[in-house]
């Protein structure tokens, strides 16, 4: 009965998925939701479960990169993935045409919502990327060099942060910069075949 | 030295007791010793006799020379010089060619008290030469003198003054050779068998030490550093003359045997010239000139380095230290610098950039794969960095990649091969990891693909299939790969991409297929599998290229009749011949006038080429156009020729005039053409007068000359119509001073087509009876009888012709006979060829003139093989085969008229 209920929801979105398809995501959904929030609401998802779920299922395994992806999927922000905000999150990501996915990566990277990908934002995401050199300060300074590296490439206006336009024209540009701050997409021999 | 010493110790010892007893011991001591000096002195001899010179120790020779040369009395030489400056990494000056001799250079000594002398110094030891010759400054290699064992015996003996002040040298002299002797050098010296030498000038000491030293160092500098220096900019003359050094330095370095102690360097060259001549066995001859090895630039530490390097240097730091993230932003940044710039190209290399590059192929992450691919597609363009990619074991990995799911990486790992695989030893690498298989395997993802299926994955599968025939393509230049295609099942998979209309797969399809038709397998499935079909229809393309290659396959394809007889049938002599008329793109044209000359063999072909108005077309490029085009210009021309129609044809075009011209020329393949194409006009009476009048019998008969046997023979035949034709042809034969004697010589060729060829010019020669006493005078008669014993049945058959003729005149016959050229005759009546049988019968009917050949052929059962042949439908045959047997008859009748009365 739970089902029937849903079904009607995601007919407002515009996906890739079959209905089946659809019907196939929710009934995992409540599957998650089920095994997830025994103690806690009935609502959705928390952090913390999709979290598990990215690493356990998409492979992921950056923690900070697995927040963003959480934000991104939250839409309405209320911490908490609602059956129509997982539908639409999962079409992206597994049956996304490349502009989806372009715009998804890009929410991902930009925390503030201002629109921009800022300078501190990248450093942020950029902190992890180099193996430990002999001090902190060099892998700083290592760090801060591979941010200007990027905004080198993809800042086209040369404002000093990236726009989604920047973003999509770098991008389009070369495929390989679609997760450039890190993977935030299943794995690509996932997605291959 | 030693020795001596212990002797004192042996006699200090002894005398120090005077027992009388050991009075003896010591008498027998001394004695043992005095032995065991002479023993070692003898075998030094005898090994001082055997060593052999090497550079090292010419050079030492030659550079200690000359520190005591100059002006003054007291000089041993007033000057010592090599003849050239530039010394190869093996130490000698000589040439390569011959170094081959072992020598190893040529030094010019001025002696105080005689004049120059210009000396080699070979492994074997130090001889006078010619001289340098006055023009060109080229040597005399001549030897001109005994073999002496150094340089300071030699000019010891030579000049008197240098014995002198030689002698007046003190020890230092030797004792710098015996500083050179605790040299770790393994080459033995034989300056230790020289004179012992006396007092130096003390104040030659230091500088000598000196230079000594540096010179040392220099020579270790060099053999350590074997590479050029790099330069930004190399100037591309440059660039060839430094690769031909190299070429020529590997050379020396494969012939030299004698040479000096093997440094790792060498040893390398060595190892490399071997693998060289194994890989020459396994490879086929198509391949370019790319496959010479460029010297090595590497980046020199002082050099202006441009700030790319720098850049540069700083992405491969992220490469090797960041995480997939950081190395994903470092290659695409990477990628925007210009990697066509060989500035960039190598600075990748040099800063370790290609190891990290090639690494991360070996990574999971497919991110960083397609990264690194598309850099190494680009810098792989570089001719250096492929050898770099070969050397840090690339190939493998790029050929396992090929196995991966993941369509655009093996697009690009296709792509870099087809760029990396452009010469021998990366050909190899490929074939050996199964790479051929496995390009070969990509070519199917066109066909497999439904028509149900998206049109992107239609794209992508196309795009996969066009990058294994590019990949194929670079890899098809070497004959065992053609072989490993083609047994991969590559041959129908090719022909089904050719019913493609993508011009991009299809210029590689093609140039796959073109490159392999060299192969007589390849040549038969082109025919079985429709291909050239397909490849007359895209000669009909709007792309110049594709044009090409689609004339090239069937240039190489066209040798057999039945592909000829297609090319018609498909309609492909039209296009070919339209394209004629394009002259601009000089490859397209080369490759189009091939398929023009091998499908003018045959004979339909030809009138098709007429109707189409190609003749006149080719006697139009007869002119002003690149050899290769001439080639094949020359040799479709030589083929249309054949026939009565094109003969008045090229005439009236003007063609006659050009390709008398171009007998003049010095490509071989070229005079071979031209002397067909001439010989095949010279059959019209009217075009012979105008070769006649253009002096082309000279130019014909000159080329018998040609050091080349193709065309010799080539020459030989085209002078026989000639003769034939020409007016007053025996005046112009006698005209040609030492013509004659030219012809009958090339008699003693061991070409079977120079000899065939050369006995019917003689033939034609010898109808004119002056001719004739004249080649008899220059003994045609024991040449040809010599001859007589072949197999060949067209050298039977002309042979036969020419023995036939030289009968005419005094007592040829008789002296035939003489040479026993008569029995080995009448075997050729029992050859399967009608020819050699008519030209045999009407050979012996001549010799059976004679008596005692009738014998000779009677004893060796002529007369049962000439009755078969009275019996044939050849009127000439019969005629002289009877006219044979009435003579031995006659001779019988008249012996036993003889007996009876």
């Amino acid at each position: 009965t739970q089902l029937k209920i849903h079904v009607g929801l995601p007919k407002t979105l515009t996906t890739n998925i079959k209905k089946s398809e659809v019907e196939c995501l929710l009934r995992v959904f409540h599957s998650l939701v089920e095994k997830a929030n025994v103690r806690l609401n009935n609502f959705g998802l928390d952090r913390n479960a999709f979290r598990a779920i990215l690493h356990s299922i998409f492979g992921m395994t950056d923690d900070m990169l697995m927040n963003r992806v959480f934000f991104a999927f939250d839409k309405d922000n209320d911490n908490c993935i609602n059956a129509k905000e997982w539908v639409k999150g999962l079409s992206v990501f597994l049956r996304g045409t490349f502009e989806e996915k372009l715009k998804f990566c890009f929410e991902v990277y930009y925390l503030n919502s201002d629109g921009y990908i800022s300078r501190e934002e990248i450093f942020d995401m950029l902190k992890n990327s180099l193996h430990q050199q002999s001090s902190e300060e060099e892998t700083d300074e290592g760090i801060k060099e591979l941010v200007d590296i990027t905004l080198k490439k993809m800042d086209f206006d040369n404002d000093g942060k990236i726009s989604f336009a920047d973003f999509e024209k770098a991008v389009k540009e070369e495929r390989l910069l679609l997760e450039v701050f890190g993977p935030c997409l299943p794995e690509a021999k996932v997605q291959c075949q | 030295m030693k020795e001596d010493t212990s002797v004192v110790n042996i006699l200090d010892k002894i005398t120090k007791d005077e027992d009388p007893e050991s009075e003896i011991k010591m008498k027998l001591g001394k004695l043992l010793k005095q032995l065991d000096l002479h023993l070692l002195n003898r075998s030094l001899k005898h090994i001082s006799l055997e060593i052999c010179l090497n550079p090292t120790i010419v050079k030492n020779d030659i550079e200690l020379l000359k520190h005591f040369s100059g002006k003054g009395e007291q000089t041993v030489l007033e000057s010592i010089d090599y003849t050239s400056d530039y010394e190869f990494s093996n130490g000698c000056r000589a040439p390569p060619w011959r170094q081959i001799h072992g020598e190893i250079c040529y030094v010019l000594v001025k002696p105080h008290d005689v004049e120059a002398l210009c000396i080699t110094c070979s492994a074997e030891g130090v001889f006078l030469n010619g001289g340098k010759t006055d023009d060109e400054g080229e040597i005399n290699y001549e030897r001109k003198s005994e073999i002496y064992k150094d340089l300071v015996t030699f000019l010891k003996e030579k000049s008197a003054k240098f014995s002198e002040n030689m002698s007046k040298q003190d020890v230092r002299f030797s004792e710098e050779w015996k500083k050179e002797k605790e040299e770790p050098k393994e080459a033995p010296k034989k300056e230790e068998a020289a004179a012992p030498h006396k007092a130096l000038p003390a104040s030659g000491k230091s500088m000598l030490e000196k230079n000594q030293i540096n010179f040392g160092r220099s020579q270790m500098t060099k053999r350590l550093e074997p590479s050029l220096n790099w330069k930004a900019t190399v100037d591309f003359k440059e660039h060839k003359s430094l690769l031909r050094d190299t070429q020529e330095e590997k050379h020396g370095g494969r012939l030299e045997r004698s040479g000096p102690p093997v440094s790792p360097g060498r040893a390398q060259l060595v190892r490399k010239s071997a693998e060289k001549i194994e890989e020459m066995i396994s490879e086929s001859s198509s391949e370019s000139e790319e496959d010479e090895e460029p010297p090595d630039h590497r980046q020199e530490a002082n050099a202006d380095l441009p700030s790319e390097y720098w850049q540069i240097q700083k992405l491969v730091k992220y490469l090797k230290g960041g995480n997939q993230t950081a190395t994903v932003i470092a290659l695409c940044s990477m990628k925007d610098f210009n990697l066509a710039q060989e500035t960039c190209q190598l600075a990748i290399r040099d800063v370790g950039g290609l190891e990290v590059l090639i690494n991360l192929l070996d990574t999971d992450e497919v991110k960083c794969k397609i990264g690194s691919l598309k850099i190494l597609k680009e810098i792989s363009h570089n001719p250096q960095i492929r050898r770099n990619i070969v050397d840090l074991g690339g190939l493998p990995i790029l050929v396992n990649i090929l196995d991966s799911p993941h369509k655009s990486l093996k697009c690009l790992a296709a792509e870099t091969i087809a760029n990396v695989a452009k010469f021998r030893r990366a050909r190899r690498a490929v074939r050996h990891h199964g790479g051929i298989t496995k390009l070969v395997a990509l070519l199917d993802c066109a066909q497999n693909s439904e028509p149900a299926q998206s049109s992107l994955y239609d794209a992508r599968d196309v795009e996969v299939a066009r990058c294994g025939a590019l990949a194929l393509w670079s890899c098809s230049k070497s004959y065992a790969n053609k072989e490993a295609i083609r047994k991969a099942g590559g041959i129908p998979l090719l022909a089904g991409l050719l019913k493609t209309s993508h011009e991009n797969m299809l210029i590689p399809v093609v140039g796959t297929l073109q490159e392999c038709a060299s192969e007589e397998n390849y040549r038969a499935a082109i025919k079985a599998e429709r291909i050239i079909e397909n490849l007359v229809k895209n000669l009909n393309s709007e792309n110049e290229q594709l044009q090409e290659h689609c004339a090239m396959a069937i240039y190489q394809c066209a040798e057999d009749k039945e592909t000829r007889d297609l090319v018609r049938l498909h309609g492909g002599l039209k296009p070919l011949a339209s394209l004629l008329n394009n002259t601009d793109n000089k490859e397209r044209l080369a490759a189009v006038t091939g398929a023009i000359w091998k499908c003018s063999i045959s004979k339909e072909n030809v009138t098709k080429f007429r109707e189409y108005k190609a003749i006149e077309t080719l006697v139009g490029l007869l002119t002003d156009q690149p050899e290769e085009v001439l080639v094949n210009v020359v040799g479709a021309l030589g083929e249309c020729c054949q026939e009565y129609e094109n003969r008045v044809l090229v005439r009236k075009c003007g063609g006659i005039q050009p390709l008398v011209n171009l007998l003049v020329g010095i490509n071989q393949t070229l005079l071979v053409n031209v002397t067909k194409a001439v010989g095949a006009c010279a059959v019209e009476p009217e075009s012979m007068m105008i070769i006649d009048r253009l002096d082309g019998v000279r130019l014909l008969w000159s080329l018998l000359k040609n050091p080349h046997p193709d065309v010799k023979a080539s020459a030989a035949w085209a002078l026989c119509p000639c003769i034939q034709n020409a007016k007053d042809a025996g005046e112009m034969v006698r005209s040609f001073v030492g013509g004659l004697e030219l012809v009958v010589n090339l008699l003693k060729s061991d070409n079977k087509e120079v000899l065939a060829s050369v006995c019917a010019a003689i033939t034609n020669i010898a109808k004119d009876q002056e001719n004739l006493a004249v080649i008899t005078d220059h003994g045609v008669v024991p040449l040809l009888s010599k001859l007589a014993n072949t197999n060949n049945d067209k050298l039977r058959r002309h042979l036969a012709e020419a023995i036939s003729r030289c009968c005419m005149w005094g007592r040829n016959r008789v002296t035939f006979g003489e040479y026993k050229a008569v029995a080995p005759l009448v075997r050729y009546l029992r050859s399967n060829d009608a020819n050699v049988h008519r030209a045999t019968a009407q050979a012996l009917y001549q010799l059976s003139e004679d008596a005692d050949n009738c014998i000779t052929m009677h004893e060796n059962g002529a007369v049962k093989l000439l009755l078969d042949m009275v019996g044939s439908p050849d009127q000439d045959l019969q005629e002289a085969a009877a006219g044979c047997i009435s003579n031995i008859r006659r001779l019988a009748l008249a012996t036993e008229k003889a007996r009876y009365t």
